[in-house]
């Protein structure tokens, strides 16, 4: 019931303090990144493609990195998709506490917007029904993944997964004892079992900790994160060296023909985990390692 | 180093002539094939049906391209990853097919097959999607538009650049590759 005279603190507080998005706004962003990423390959990639070219021993593999920052450069020029497969459409949301979505949802925004973005830039439709194989026509659904943050900012990351590289990943529940020694044996083991499946040179995504589910997107996250960043934590960052190092002793190489360079990176995020578990996820990426992000 | 430049219909002897690690130019029509096609293709075997296309002395591109632009013949048209119709190749090869171009190893059952019935495998270069694109001068749907990038399509290349993975002689240039730069 309303008292005469009284305005209701509250409710103007909260009108006043949040940021309004509207859906239109989301709808067009995610369009436009759902066919920037497809065609432009990011700066930190193309470094790690040209530093590959130089130090790689093997000349078909030198030869293979330099086709692919050819293919890099006509797929810009020409806005085409670098890749065949535009992938599934994979978003990473932080939603600011202060920011309320209004004209619709956000979810159905994201949708709408792969909709127009993988109609408009001509990218492949690769998403079907698990048993009929019928494929959805437009690319939806998109995988969002919303996690709520502090501010009045809403940010989406678009990262478009590869169905090859995707194909190639794995989770794993270790045993408490198996250790550091384990995880390195279980990740290299993965990456060796994948050969030139996953399209090497590739970005290797480790998750550590959690439970079965938060293992898994811990990898994909950890594939966000920059190619030339090295991780915070020291104790990891070496640990990510170390991996690498024995992934490159493979002797894959780009597109599995032989080589030094079978992947480019190997990127851990970790998280705390039950007295009873050890859980890893490996989460592979092509060298097509397409992502943008927008803040609103 | 020598240009090879392979022309479908592919025969025994040009097959015989292919060895592993060899960089071929291909140049003329091949057929485009993955997942669902592939089932389908071998649904028709199984029912004693023809295939809607004579694939003796042909060769199959696992591919799935992204949509024409208007004015092209293709979009982006790299490699799938092959052995995921390692379940179908060879009753494909058994059939006449003569190569195969995809990326990553296969199955010994495909690869007894390209033995004993001679049919090549060829990789190209998975996610140069782009580049690959240019060599392909048209582009026409001849079964299972359904299948959207699954549909079966006859493609005209000109020098389509793939390497020799497996030749008739029980070759394999990834386990070569292995050998030559594996420090384990």
């Amino acid at each position: 019931m309303r008292r005469k005279g009284k305005p209701k603190p509250t409710s103007l507080v909260l009108s006043n303090s949040m940021k309004q998005i509207r859906c239109k706004k989301i709808i067009e962003q995610v369009k436009k990144m759902c066919m920037e990423a497809n065609f432009e390959l990011g700066d930190d990639v193309l470094q790690a493609f040209n530093a590959a070219q130089a130090d790689e021993e093997s000349p078909i593999g030198k030869e293979i990195m330099g086709i692919l920052i050819e293919n890099a450069r006509i797929a810009q020029d020409e806005s085409i998709p670098m890749c065949q497969d535009t992938g599934f459409a994979v978003f990473f949301v932080e939603l600011g506490d202060d920011v309320r979505i209004v004209d619709g949802n956000l979810i159905e925004a994201i949708n709408e917007g792969v909709r127009q973005g993988y109609a408009e830039g001509y990218l492949r439709k690769s998403i079907c029904h698990p048993f009929t194989r019928k494929n959805t026509g437009d690319n939806t659904p998109a995988i969002v993944h919303i996690e709520p943050v502090p501010g009045d900012q809403l940010k989406i990351i678009f990262a478009p997964k590869g169905g090859g590289s995707e194909n190639m990943s794995r989770v794993t529940m270790l045993r408490p004892s198996d250790g550091k020694k384990g995880i390195k044996e279980f990740v290299v083991n993965r990456v060796r079992e994948s050969g030139a499946n996953p399209c090497p040179p590739t970005i290797v995504g480790v998750g550590i900790g959690g439970t079965f589910e938060k293992a898994a997107l811990l990898a994909k996250k950890a594939l966000l994160r920059p190619l030339s960043s090295v991780h915070p934590d020291a104790e990891l960052a070496a640990f990510e060296k170390e991996i690498l190092q024995a992934i490159n002793d493979s002797g894959i190489g780009p597109q599995g023909l032989g080589g030094r360079t079978t992947s480019l990176a190997v990127h851990i995020e970790l998280f705390p985990c039950h007295i009873a578990s050890l859980p890893v996820a490996v989460n592979i990426n092509c060298h097509a390692h397409r992502h943008k992000e927008v803040i609103l | 180093m020598e240009e090879i430049i392979l022309t479908p219909p592919v025969t025994d002897s040009d097959v015989g002539k292919l060895k592993s690690g060899d960089r071929v130019l291909i140049t003329g029509d091949i057929f485009t094939g993955r997942d669902a096609a592939h089932k389908r293709l071998v649904d028709l075997l199984d029912e004693g049906n023809d295939l809607p296309f004579d694939i003796k002395g042909q060769i199959i591109y696992f591919v799935g391209p992204t949509p024409a632009r208007p004015g092209q013949p293709i979009g982006s048209a790299g490699p799938t990853t092959s052995y995921r119709m390692d379940a179908y190749s060879p009753r494909l090869i058994a059939q006449g097919l003569k190569g195969m171009i995809g990326k990553g190893a296969r199955s010994s059952e495909v690869l007894e097959a390209m033995q004993r019935f001679k049919c090549v495998y060829f990789a190209a270069i998975g996610g140069a999607g782009a580049l690959i694109s240019r060599c392909i001068k048209r582009s026409e749907i001849i079964a299972y538009e359904d299948l959207g990038p699954e549909a079966i399509r006859r493609l005209r290349v000109e020098r389509f650049p793939v390497f020799v993975v497996n030749d008739i002689y029980g070759n394999d240039l990834y386990k070569a590759g292995l050998k030559q730069y594996a420090r384990l």
